[in-house]
C-alpha cells in the first residue's frame, strides 16, 4: 500500500460518510434511552426514512424536501412504537422489533417504484481555498450538509442534556419515573417527545443513506447499520461526545472490512463485519470494571409507566 | 409547643389548607370515604391510621397527584382543583415523601433543581442548598452523588428540596421510617422551627411516641373513613392505637420463663464481599441464638441486613463452610435447600418477588420453598394436592384472610400475604428460624399475630434470628439485641437493661453504648 496523503485524506473522507448514519441514529436513540425508552426498532425507522426521502426527493427533485420527508417518515415510525409502548405500556423490547420487521416491509413498498433510479448526491460544501487544502481541506471543508449536522446535533444535544433544566428533566426520567411522576414531571410526555426525537434522527440516518452515501434506493440498504448504532448508544455508556468517537471507529472498522475485502486480505470479512459488536461487549466489560457504582444505563431504562389517577 | 392550645377541641377558625367531604375511589374500592380535615398555621398535624386507611391517598391528593372522585380542597378558604404537584408547590403545599423521590444518578444539586421554579437558573442552585443546608444544620453537599448518601442524607434532601420553595404547608409521609432515633430528633428540631415560623405540618407516622411528642391535633383514619381528631398530648399510645384498630390490640406475651438450649446457630468470623456494587460488605460476623432464644439485629436500612440474610439463608455462599454452624453441622458451602433440610427456614424481607412468587398461586409458594425438603415433590413432580393441603394448613392456623380457593399470592393484603410466608415456615416447626423485618408495612393485628407466632415457635426450643429495623418490635420480642453498621456486628446486648438510645447510638456507627453491658454478650 502506498502512502499517497491523496490516498489517506480518501479514506478518511470515505469513514467520515460511513460514521455519519450511525452517529445520527445514535444521538436520537441515546435521548429516547435516556428518557427510559428502549426502541429497538431503529433499523426499521432508518429504512423508512431511506426509502421515504429517496422518493420525495426523486418526485420533487429536491434533497431539501426528500430530507423533510424522510425525517417525517422517522417521526412516523417512532410514533406508532410510542402509541404502543407509552400510551399502551406495552413491552418496549417486542414492540422495537416488531417496528423493524414492519419498517423494512413498509420501505420496500414505499420504495418499489423507485429501484433502480438514480439522483445526484447531496450537494458537498465548497469553501474557495479552504477546501482546495491538500490532506484536510476536503475532509474539513468538503462534506456535505449531514455531516456538518450530525456534528453539531452531537454538541447541541450534549450541552442540551448535561446543562439545561429540560436535559435534566428527561435524565431523571430515564433514572426514575415513580420519582419523577411524585414530582410532578409529566413522565410520558417526555418520553413521548423523545422517542419522535430518536424516530427523527433515524429517519435523518436514513436518509443521509439515500441521497448522499449511496444515491439511490434499493431494498434492505441499512443493512444493519441500525444494530450497529444501538450497540454504539451502549458503547458510548448513552453520552453523546462518546457516541462521536465511537461511530468514528465503527465506521472506520466497516471500512477497513471493504478495503481489506478488495484487497483480498485473508481475514473472513465475518469477522470484520462482527467487530462492532465485539468491541461494544469489550467496551462494557471494561466500563462497568471501572465505574463503580455499575449504574451505567439509565435506571428505568426499558420499563413501562402507568401513572394511576 | 405550649401554644394554640385553646384551638384544640373545636375546628380551627382559619384553615389555611383543608379538605371537605372527599372522597378518592379505585374501580369499586373506596380509599377515602368522605374525609374532611384542616390544618392551620403553626400547628403540627398527625394523620394517624393502619396502612391500608387511606393516609397516603389523602396527602396524595392534596399534594396534587391523585383527583379526588367527590368532595373539595380548600386553600384560605377558597376552593381550588389540584391537576398536578406543580400546582401544589406553587400555591405553597410541599411533601416529604416515605419512598423518596431521589434520583441515584443525579447529584444533590441536581435533584433539587428539578424542583424549582424555572426563572431560576441552574447554577444558582448549589449556592441556594448551601444557604438553607447552613440555615438549618443539614450539612448537604450539592455536587455528591445521591447512590454515595445515608438515608438520613437523603431524607434531608427532601426536606431541603421542600424549603428552598418556602411551602407554607409541610406534608411529612412517615419521615422516620428509615432514621436512627438520634437522627429523628434531630428531624423533630427542624419540625419545631418550621412550625414556629408559622407553618402548617401534616406527619403521619406509625410512632405514636412521636406524635405524642410532637403534634397537636391528630385526626385518626381506618379503612379509608374519619374516625375522629383529638389532642395526642392528652392520650396514650394505646388509647390511640385502640382508635386506629377499632379494638384493643391483643399485647404479644412471651410464653412464660422458659430455659434457654444449646447453640443452634454459630456465625463465626464470617466475612463476604459485597455481591452487588451498590452492596455492603460483611466484615468479621460473629454471633451465637441458643434453642428458645430471639435473636434481634437492628440497624438503618441498608447496613448489610440483606447481605448477612442472604449469607444464612445459603443464597449466598461462605467462603468458609464453618462460618456458619447449624446444630453442629458447617453448612457456609451448602445451598437454600440443604440447610432447609437441616430443619432450618429462612422468611427474607420482600413478601412479593423474594418470599412469594407474586403471580403464583399460595400452593404453588409452597411448593417454592418446601420442594427439597418437605415432600412435597416426587420423582420431580409436583405433589398438588400435598402442596394445597399444606396451603390450608398455613391458611387456617394464621388466619389468613383471601379470596378464592387457591389465590394468587399479590391478591393478599400485605398483612395476610405476611402471615402467609411466616406461616408456612412456623409450620415446619424449625429448629431454626431466620427472618428479614418480619413485620415490615403490615397492620398492628397481623404484626401482632406473627410477634406472637416467633415467641411460641422460640418456646417450643427453637432459635429464632429477627433483622429489624423497628426497634419498637426488637425490645418487644428479643432476649438479646446486636447491631448492624456498615456490614460490622456489634456485641450482643441484653434487650431488658439496655435503652433504646444505646441501641441508637450504634445504628448510627458511634460505639458510645457498647461497653456498659459488653460483657454479658455471651452470658448463657
Amino acid at each position: 500500500m502506498s502512502f499517497d496523503p491523496q490516498q489517506i485524506q480518501d479514506i478518511l473522507i470515505i469513514i467520515v460518510a460511513a460514521a455519519t448514519p450511525l452517529l445520527l441514529a445514535a444521538i436520537g436513540e441515546v435521548v429516547a434511552e435516556r428518557a427510559g425508552v428502549l426502541n429497538l426498532g431503529l433499523e426499521g425507522m432508518m429504512i423508512v426514512g431511506a426509502s421515504t426521502g429517496f422518493a420525495f426527493a426523486y418526485m420533487t427533485d429536491s434533497t431539501i424536501v426528500g430530507v423533510i420527508a424522510g425525517i417525517l417518515g422517522g417521526v412516523l415510525m417512532s410514533a406508532v412504537f410510542a402509541f404502543l409502548t407509552i400510551g399502551l405500556a406495552t413491552n418496549q423490547v417486542a414492540a422495537g422489533l416488531a417496528l423493524t420487521i414492519f419498517g423494512r416491509g413498509l420501505a420496500n413498498l414505499i420504495g418499489e417504484g423507485f429501484v433502480g433510479l438514480k439522483r445526484s448526491g447531496a450537494p458537498h460544501l465548497y469553501i474557495p481555498g479552504l477546501t482546495d487544502l491538500p490532506l484536510v481541506g476536503r475532509l474539513i471543508f468538503g462534506e456535505d450538509f449531514f455531516v456538518y449536522f450530525a456534528i453539531l446535533l452531537t454538541g447541541a444535544v450534549g450541552y442540551w442534556l448535561m446543562r439545561t433544566r429540560a436535559g435534566l428533566t428527561l435524565r431523571a426520567v430515564g433514572e426514575n419515573h415513580t420519582s419523577g411522576h411524585s414530582l410532578g414531571v409529566p413522565v410520558r410526555g417526555i418520553r413521548l417527545l423523545a422517542v419522535l426525537f430518536g424516530g427523527a434522527c433515524a429517519g435523518l440516518a436514513g436518509c443521509y443513506l439515500s441521497l448522499s452515501y449511496t444515491p439511490f434506493w434499493s431494498p434492505d440498504m441499512t443493512a444493519g447499520r441500525g444494530w450497529i448504532a444501538l450497540a454504539l448508544v451502549v458503547f458510548a455508556s448513552w453520552k453523546p461526545w462518546r457516541a462521536l468517537a465511537g461511530a468514528i471507529l465503527f465506521g472506520g472498522v466497516a471500512v477497513l472490512a471493504l478495503a481489506f475485502q478488495g484487497l483480498g486480505v485473508p481475514i473472513p470479512a465475518q469477522l470484520l463485519n462482527s467487530l462492532p459488536y465485539l468491541t461494544t461487549i469489550i467496551v462494557l466489560v471494561v466500563l462497568s470494571l471501572r465505574d463503580s457504582r455499575g449504574a451505567l444505563a439509565p435506571a428505568s431504562l426499558g420499563q413501562a409507566f402507568i401513572p394511576d389517577r | 409547643m405550649e401554644q394554640a392550645n385553646t384551638a384544640i377541641a373545636g375546628e380551627p377558625e382559619s384553615p389555611l389548607l383543608a379538605v371537605r367531604g372527599i372522597t378518592k375511589r379505585f374501580g369499586s374500592f373506596t380509599a377515602n370515604d368522605n374525609i374532611t380535615l384542616g390544618l392551620t398555621p403553626g400547628e403540627v398535624h398527625a394523620l394517624l391510621g393502619e396502612n391500608g386507611a387511606g393516609k397516603s391517598t389523602l396527602v396524595k391528593m392534596l399534594y396534587g397527584l391523585l383527583a379526588p372522585t367527590e368532595g373539595e380542597i380548600l386553600w384560605q378558604g377558597a376552593s381550588i382543583k389540584l391537576p398536578n404537584p406543580n400546582a401544589a408547590r406553587a400555591l405553597g403545599i410541599g411533601m416529604v415523601f416515605q419512598h423518596f423521590s431521589l434520583f441515584d444518578n443525579l447529584t444533590v444539586a441536581e435533584n433539587i433543581a428539578l424542583v424549582m421554579p424555572a426563572s431560576d437558573r441552574l447554577q444558582d442552585v448549589p449556592g441556594k442548598i448551601d444557604g438553607i443546608s447552613r440555615a438549618y444544620g443539614m450539612g448537604l453537599e450539592p455536587n455528591r452523588p445521591v447512590w454515595s448518601l445515608s438515608a438520613g442524607e437523603r431524607q434531608r434532601i427532601e426536606i431541603a428540596r421542600c424549603l428552598l420553595q418556602d411551602p407554607k404547608v409541610l406534608i411529612l409521609d412517615e419521615p422516620t421510617s428509615v432514621l436512627t432515633p438520634q437522627e429523628a430528633e434531630k428531624l423533630f428540631e427542624t419540625l419545631d422551627r418550621l412550625k414556629a415560623e408559622g407553618r402548617a405540618l401534616l406527619y403521619i407516622s406509625h410512632h405514636l411516641e412521636e406524635v405524642k411528642r410532637l403534634c397537636d391535633r391528630a385526626t385518626i383514619l381506618r379503612l379509608g373513613k374519619l374516625v375522629g381528631t383529638c389532642d395526642p398530648r392528652v392520650e396514650t399510645p394505646r388509647s390511640l392505637a385502640a382508635l386506629m384498630v377499632g379494638s384493643q390490640i391483643m399485647e404479644v406475651r412471651a410464653a412464660g420463663a422458659h430455659t434457654l438450649g444449646k447453640d443452634r446457630l454459630v456465625v463465626s468470623d464470617l466475612d463476604a464481599p459485597s455481591p452487588s456494587l451498590h452492596g455492603v460488605s460483611l466484615k468479621h460476623v460473629s454471633l451465637a441464638v441458643k434453642g428458645g432464644e430471639v435473636f434481634g439485629i437492628a440497624g438503618v436500612a441498608g447496613n448489610g441486613q440483606s447481605e448477612l440474610f442472604a449469607n444464612l439463608s445459603g443464597e449466598s455462599l461462605a467462603r468458609r463452610p464453618e462460618a456458619i454452624v447449624i446444630d453442629g453441622s458447617p453448612v457456609g458451602a451448602l445451598g437454600i435447600s440443604d440447610r432447609r433440610a437441616l430443619n432450618a427456614g429462612f422468611v427474607p424481607e420482600e413478601r412479593n418477588g423474594h418470599a412469594a412468587a407474586p403471580d403464583f398461586t399460595l400452593s404453588e409458594n409452597i411448593v417454592l420453598t418446601g420442594h427439597g425438603s418437605d415432600g412435597l415433590t416426587r420423582l420431580g413432580f409436583i405433589n398438588g394436592a400435598a402442596a394445597k393441603d399444606q396451603s390450608q394448613k398455613v391458611i387456617a392456623a394464621f388466619d389468613v384472610r383471601k379470596s378464592g380457593a387457591d389465590p394468587l399470592a399479590r391478591t393478599l393484603s400485605g398483612g395476610n400475604l405476611q402471615k402467609f410466608v411466616v406461616g408456612r415456615e412456623i409450620l415446619r416447626e424449625p429448629a431454626l428460624l431466620v427472618i428479614n423485618q418480619p413485620t415490615w408495612g403490615v397492620d398492628a393485628l397481623a404484626a401482632a399475630t406473627i410477634r406472637q407466632a416467633l415467641l411460641d415457635l422460640c418456646a417450643r426450643g427453637a432459635a429464632v434470628l429477627i433483622i429489624s429495623q423497628d426497634l419498637d418490635e426488637l425490645f418487644e420480642i428479643s432476649d438479646r439485641i446486636a447491631v448492624i453498621h456498615t456490614g460490622e456486628l456489634s456485641e450482643a446486648l441484653p434487650a431488658r437493661g439496655t435503652t433504646r438510645e444505646e441501641i441508637g447510638l450504634l445504628m448510627a456507627g458511634m460505639p458510645g453504648g457498647a461497653n456498659v453491658a459488653g460483657g454479658s454478650a455471651h452470658a448463657p
